[in-house]
């Protein structure tokens, strides 16, 4: 059934159809929604069989949801931001136990400075915490992932986290078609797990692994993760089967055709992005884009076919590195051939809005060979020589956060404090 | 594509406009996208939100940043935000205000703005006789489809329908029918 609605409240629906036992979580921006819904639907009666559990921390949460996920029941949780840093413990834990519990990351920026919008800081700095991790291109990929989300996790045993950008999809009003709780039942069965706690036949979930096997269970974890480079095309197969539309899957191609330059982003901006090729091939340049959708696994070998035509690929990345630069260009450097031409723009950071105007820009750049191997889109340069110019004069110069608020006025004001012109 | 940018103060309903904007946009059998400004949240302080209309799936996720209309919730915004830029010479203005554009010292922001797609509705008082608090946004909405023709007033209607419980849905209705029925006769004229 076709809707207009918030993105939080088309994923609250599908963890509805998925027929969660138990949901546990803390409040935090921008996820908050999402688990409001679920908690008035528990609360009505609309979810028999469920219970939603108050917790006091992040950390409390992901740890009831492994404890319930460990006794065979479908757990979900879902966080942002410092929230999913709280639960950094709990998070290892539930892949290293081998728990198909789902969460969605409605991704924020980390502090400090503190900063409750959107870039993707939160789940890289887990993607190697052993979840899976998909990203979501719109509300209605956002909903169907989570549906596919608890196939995989629970066909391998393991963890999923589904990122969408917050605010921007978490917020975002749009159209999405619902499924029907038959057409869900039907292509997700009840949680069969491959452990439980069980009084009448006791196993231990956790036993301590010395140097003797720890390498061998470490490894298997890896061929898990592996596996899923199987399973998340299988599975997105069956659900466009089942469903009649396409959604997840390990990447997707757009315009590649012929493509000189590919761009390669995770999430919502490959909207714009396909805006910007648009309007880029009718002025007779040949781009294309690919999305990733799924991070974790890295498709290197599916990514390594996408790109290889390609003389010059750009990734766009709302995250970064200090000291290094892009964190997604490492991954995809490992699944390019020599000879291939690299850049990276990091694009979004706290919420910058990305606008068709920069990435034009950008683009046209690399297209042309003259991009700077590491671009930092929109940045005002005038306010970091500023900045630097008065830290080299003063003793003390103070914290770094509040000079640049001095200089370029306060939070929040349109576009970024009058930046609308320059992007 | 029309893009809509709404301009207010936080606690005026800027978003919940935004958001209705859109599914009534929905009920037409459109592509319609809402969301709000990534800007700081505060009762009273500037906020903005969006809305996208197309006949085809909207991927752009940018701020709206040439609107083909304006909603200002909060005529004295004007003195602390540039509320007009980015829009385009064709685009539409409508203010809350029971003053006139000139008697809000407008005049001079919308001389290059053609004069028939310039309105201001008393919206706050429309609402406090129908809502009985002085929340503007359905009124505007219904002024909004009356000025553009965007959407229909049913559509408005519906889209309050499905926001809120029935008897504030009603009362928000109403209002929005009040403001539509103001605008729509001027704008009939303007047309003919």
């Amino acid at each position: 059934m076709l809707r207009q609605m918030e993105g939080s409240q088309a994923v609250a629906h599908a963890i509805a159809l998925a027929r969660p036992q138990v949901i546990c979580a803390y409040p935090i921006t921008p996820q908050t929604h999402i688990v409001e819904a679920l908690g008035r639907q528990v609360k009505n009666g609309e979810l028999p069989g469920c219970e939603f559990i108050n917790v006091e921390s992040e950390f409390a949460a992901l740890s009831v949801a492994i404890g319930a996920s460990a006794a065979g029941a479908r757990a979900y949780t879902a966080t942002s931001s410092q929230g999913l840093l709280f639960m950094a413990e709990a998070v290892f834990n539930a892949s290293g136990l081998e728990l198909p519990i789902v969460m969605t990351i409605g991704n924020r920026a980390i502090g400090a400075p503190i900063n409750i919008w959107n870039d993707h800081s939160d789940s890289m700095a887990m993607r190697d915490a052993g979840w899976i991790q998909l990203f979501a291109e719109n509300n209605q990929e956002a909903l169907d992932l989570h549906i596919q989300a608890f196939r995989l996790a629970e066909d391998l045993s393991c963890p999923v986290m589904v990122c969408m950008d917050g605010f921007i999809l978490t917020h975002a009003f749009e159209r999405v078609d619902l499924p029907t709780q038959e057409q869900v039942d039907a292509f997700l069965p009840p949680y069969e797990p491959h452990q439980v706690l069980d009084p009448a036949d006791p196993v231990t979930i956790g036993a301590m692994v010395g140097p003797d096997a720890f390498t061998e269970v470490r490894y298997l974890a890896h061929h898990r993760q592996l596996r899923a480079l199987e399973r998340i095309p299988e599975i997105a197969e069956q659900f466009a089967a089942r469903f009649g539309r396409r959604s997840g899957g390990l990447l997707r191609g757009y315009r590649t055709e012929g493509a000189e330059t590919l761009v390669v982003a995770l999430g919502s901006v490959n909207g714009t992005l396909q805006e910007v090729i648009d309007a880029m091939r009718a002025d007779g340049i040949a781009i294309g884009s690919v999305s990733l959708g799924a991070y974790r696994p890295f498709p290197q070998a599916a990514l390594r076919a996408a790109l290889d035509q390609a003389r010059r690929v750009v990734v766009v990345e709302k995250c970064l590195a200090a000291g290094v630069g892009g964190i997604v260009t490492e991954d995809v450097r490992r699944a390019l051939h020599d000879g291939h031409r690299l850049d990276t723009v990091i694009a979004g950071l706290g919420g910058r809005p990305i606008t068709r105007a920069a990435l034009r820009e950008v683009l046209e750049h690399a297209c042309r060979g003259e991009a700077e191997p590491l671009t930092f889109l929109d940045l005002d340069r005038e306010v970091v020589e500023r900045e630097l110019e008065r830290e080299s004069q003063v003793l003390r110069p103070g914290p770094t956060a509040s000079a640049v608020l001095r200089q370029v006025g306060l939070p929040g004001a349109p576009f970024g404090r009058g930046r609308e012109g320059r992007s | 594509m029309f893009q809509v940018r709404i301009h207010g103060r936080g606690g005026q309903g800027v978003v919940s406009g935004a958001e209705m904007l859109s599914t009534a946009a929905f009920e037409e059998g459109r592509f319609a996208q809402a969301f709000p400004s990534f800007g700081s949240e505060r009762m009273g302080a500037p906020v903005m939100a969006f809305c996208r209309i197309d006949d085809q799936e909207i991927r752009l996720r940018e701020p709206v940043m040439a609107p083909d209309a304006l909603i200002v919730q909060d005529p004295t915004l004007l003195h602390q935000v540039d509320l007009f830029q980015g829009l385009t010479a064709e685009g539409f203005v409508l203010v809350n205000s029971s003053r006139s554009l000139d008697e809000l010292g407008l005049a001079e922001f919308t001389a290059r703005l053609r004069p028939e797609r310039l309105r201001t509705v008393a919206a706050s008082e429309i609402a406090l006789r129908h809502v009985g608090r002085p929340l503007p946004n359905a009124a505007l909405l219904g002024g909004f489809a009356a000025l553009t023709g965007q959407v229909r007033l049913a559509s408005v209607v519906k889209a309050i329908e499905a926001k809120f419980p029935r008897k504030i849905a009603a009362a928000n209705a109403a209002a929005a029918t009040a403001a539509w029925e103001i605008l729509a006769p001027r704008q009939e004229r303007a047309r003919a």
